[in-house]
């Protein structure tokens, strides 16, 4: 596997993706860069939901090659594709982000529990996720119970728990869709702030292109490239 | 790691549902294992009834009338057996003891048996116990009596009380034989067996009050009052001769136990007398299974509520399942692999029925423990604590098994969706 900083982290190469027998994904080649922060729009059906499954490695294409980190998704076995995310990427849901059941803490280094690699890399799971609810400001939210969190705060809950034990892909699946215009741009700030310091590669999908001017870069789906 | 503390908190999370869940599931395992209970122990006070018997002998007749005669005090035979046959047997040099029974008479609808003091040397029940006194002592004199435990419960008696036989058997009788009172002078301790609801006196003073009765003396007719003492030195005076002319049947108890059979057969084939001779472990578990039906039914019964109890769970985990879909989804993001979602579901069915074992058997305890003098009482079956049989284990670790075994429906749902899925969530 090939985890040095060079090459890209993420390349799509000749995929053909359907579902039943209506094609919604047909891409030559598609590359991000380490550290890279893409920005993924288009409309409805345009084919963002599959492309992030394709990402994560819980769909395969019929053909072509998904390559993250140098392992092709496409050839490994499901199993493993599960462990590959568990310790690769990290993933945040456009809504209803958190266990109901577990504390905010328990909530954010929930990955921990299914990756011993993330888990390595913090020394202190409890203390590193503290480090990051408040950087992320949420400092003084802690002890409540996720039912008691705005939808902002358990987006930002959720991007700790994104963010926790350093994964190098982040996947962020319209996170800011029920967040205002001022609230979303705070929020992907402090997203980057994190990326940043750690070289994270971030792919965020959004059908709000304004949203776009922060990014390194936009790829519009059933649109073009720009 | 730690699907367990996952599942744990899950299900915290949904504490009412997941609460009776386990006091439905416990009830139905409870009751399998009360009715359990109550029929091994039921089938072992009912075979232990009589034992350190050899053989039972009465007039010929079918093996299971003889001992629901001579043994439960139900039904009569119409013959008997000619006192010479019985002293002929008692003489045979392989016999150890006998002991005469006659039946035929009550009071208050308890059965009046007329036996000799050998009853109370040789008859043994349950784990070959002997029978005890709680109070007095054996028959000394011709109208004595020693009542069983519930007779004395029932109707108050104490030793010294007067009672009065009636001839026939219930409650009500148009003949008594009010002439001649009979003085309790010894109470057994309970057993659990018909003895306890039975009034024993001397064949001779049975023999004696039908005398009496049917105008052969009229001797006893003036001293009602006398007490008993008196009337033994009385009766020892005149010394009448009370011995029966035959009795219902008879207890044989061999001095070596294999010489039994032998017994049996030549009792079965002794040409002066028609006679039948029983085995009582054998007639005994026949008996069993003609009243073993009953049981059978109640423990069908207690299996269906087990199954409904079962279906609550399953309805339950199915339910949970969807309920559960962004759940396993955000679970499946972080990277919890699909057996992982399945372990979530069966170790929630494994808690559930690990709980409801453990409850089901704090609510047998307790039921045994409120309910066993009841039984005791009504039905002469004793229930007490005891380490988990083989039946028990099995009926415990069946539920387990079949839990464990029906959760994987849900999980296997579980798992299907969550791939088919994936991390999008389809509410």
């Amino acid at each position: 596997m090939d985890l040095s900083d060079k090459g890209s982290a993420i390349e799509l190469q000749d995929i053909r993706f359907a579902w039943e027998s209506e094609t919604v994904l047909n891409i030559d080649h598609f590359a991000v860069s380490r550290g890279e922060r893409l920005f993924l729009g288009g409309p409805s059906g345009s084919g963002k939901s599959s492309m992030l499954s394709l990402l994560s490695g819980v769909e395969t294409p019929q053909t072509g090659e998904v390559h993250i980190l140098g392992t092709d998704l496409a050839k490994t076995q499901g199993a493993a594709r599960d462990l590959f995310r568990a310790d690769h990427i990290g993933y945040i849901f456009q809504l209803f982000n958190l266990v109901p059941y577990l504390s905010v803490i328990d909530n954010v280094t929930l990955p921990l529990r299914f990756s011993k690699r993330r888990a390595s890399r913090v020394d202190d799971s409890k203390q590193e996720a503290e480090r990051l609810l408040v950087h992320l400001g949420l400092g003084d939210f802690i002890q409540r119970r996720v039912l008691d969190l705005s939808v902002g705060q358990q987006q930002r809950v959720a991007a700790a728990r994104a963010l926790i034990g350093g994964p190098e892909i982040l996947l962020a699946d319209e996170p800011t869709s029920a967040l205002d215009r001022g609230h979303s741009e705070k929020f992907i700030e402090l997203l980057f702030s994190e990326c940043e310091a750690k070289n994270m590669t971030v792919v965020f999908v959004s059908h709000d292109t304004q949203l776009a001017q922060q990014f390194d870069r936009k790829l519009i789906l059933g649109g073009e490239q720009s | 790691m730690s699907t367990l503390g996952l599942t744990w908190k899950s299900m915290r999370h949904r504490k009412s549902g997941v609460i009776l869940t386990i006091v439905s599931l416990a009830l139905g395992v409870a009751l399998l294992l009360g009715v359990e209970k109550v029929r091994n122990e039921a089938k072992d006070g009912f075979t232990n009834t009589i034992s350190g018997t050899d053989i039972i002998v009465g007039a010929r007749s079918g093996s299971l009338s003889l001992l629901l005669t001579s043994v439960f005090h139900i039904g009569y035979v119409s013959d008997n057996v000619s006192w010479e046959t019985f002293k002929k047997i008692e003489r045979n040099p392989q016999v150890a003891w006998t002991i005469p029974l006659s039946l035929g008479d009550t009071h208050k609808g308890f059965a009046v048996l007329g036996t000799s003091n050998a009853y109370f040397d040789h008859y043994r029940y349950g784990n070959k116990q002997n029978l005890g006194f709680s109070q007095g002592g054996k028959l000394e004199g011709l109208y004595h009596a020693v009542i069983g435990s519930e007779v004395a419960k029932k109707l108050g008696y104490e030793i010294g009380q007067k009672i009065i036989i009636s001839h026939g058997s219930g409650e009500i009788s148009f003949l008594e034989h009010d002439d001649d009172p009979f003085t309790v002078v010894g109470i057994l301790k309970p057993t659990g067996t018909p003895v306890d609801q039975t009034v024993h006196v001397s064949l001779e003073g049975i023999e004696a009050v039908h005398i009496n009765m049917h105008g052969g003396s009229t001797k006893k007719t003036d001293m009602p009052s006398m007490d008993s003492f008196d009337a033994l030195l009385e009766a020892k005076e005149e010394a009448p001769d009370y011995t029966p002319k035959s009795i219902t049947a008879f207890l044989v108890g061999m001095k070596s136990r294999p010489d039994a059979l032998a017994l049996q057969r030549a009792i079965n084939q002794h040409p002066a007398e028609a006679l039948t001779g029983v085995l009582p472990g054998i007639a005994l578990s026949e008996l069993w299974q003609v009243v073993g039906v009953i049981e059978n039914i109640l423990l069908g019964i207690s299996a269906l509520v087990l199954a409904v109890s079962f279906s609550n769970m399953f309805a339950m985990l199915m339910m949970n399942v969807r309920e559960r879909k962004r759940e396993m989804a955000i679970l499946r993001s972080v990277g919890a692999r699909p057996h992982q979602l399945v372990g979530l579901v069966v170790s929630e069915a494994a808690i559930i029925c690990l709980s409801a074992i453990t409850l089901a058997i704090v609510i047998l305890g307790i039921g045994i423990a409120t309910l066993s003098p009841l039984i005791q009482s009504e039905f002469g079956i004793s229930l007490g604590f005891s380490t988990l049989g083989f039946a028990e284990a099995t009926i415990l670790t069946g539920t387990l098994g079949f839990g464990l075994i029906i959760s994987l429906i849900p999980a296997w749902r579980s798992y299907r969706s969550s791939l088919a899925d994936g991390l999008s969530i389809k509410l």
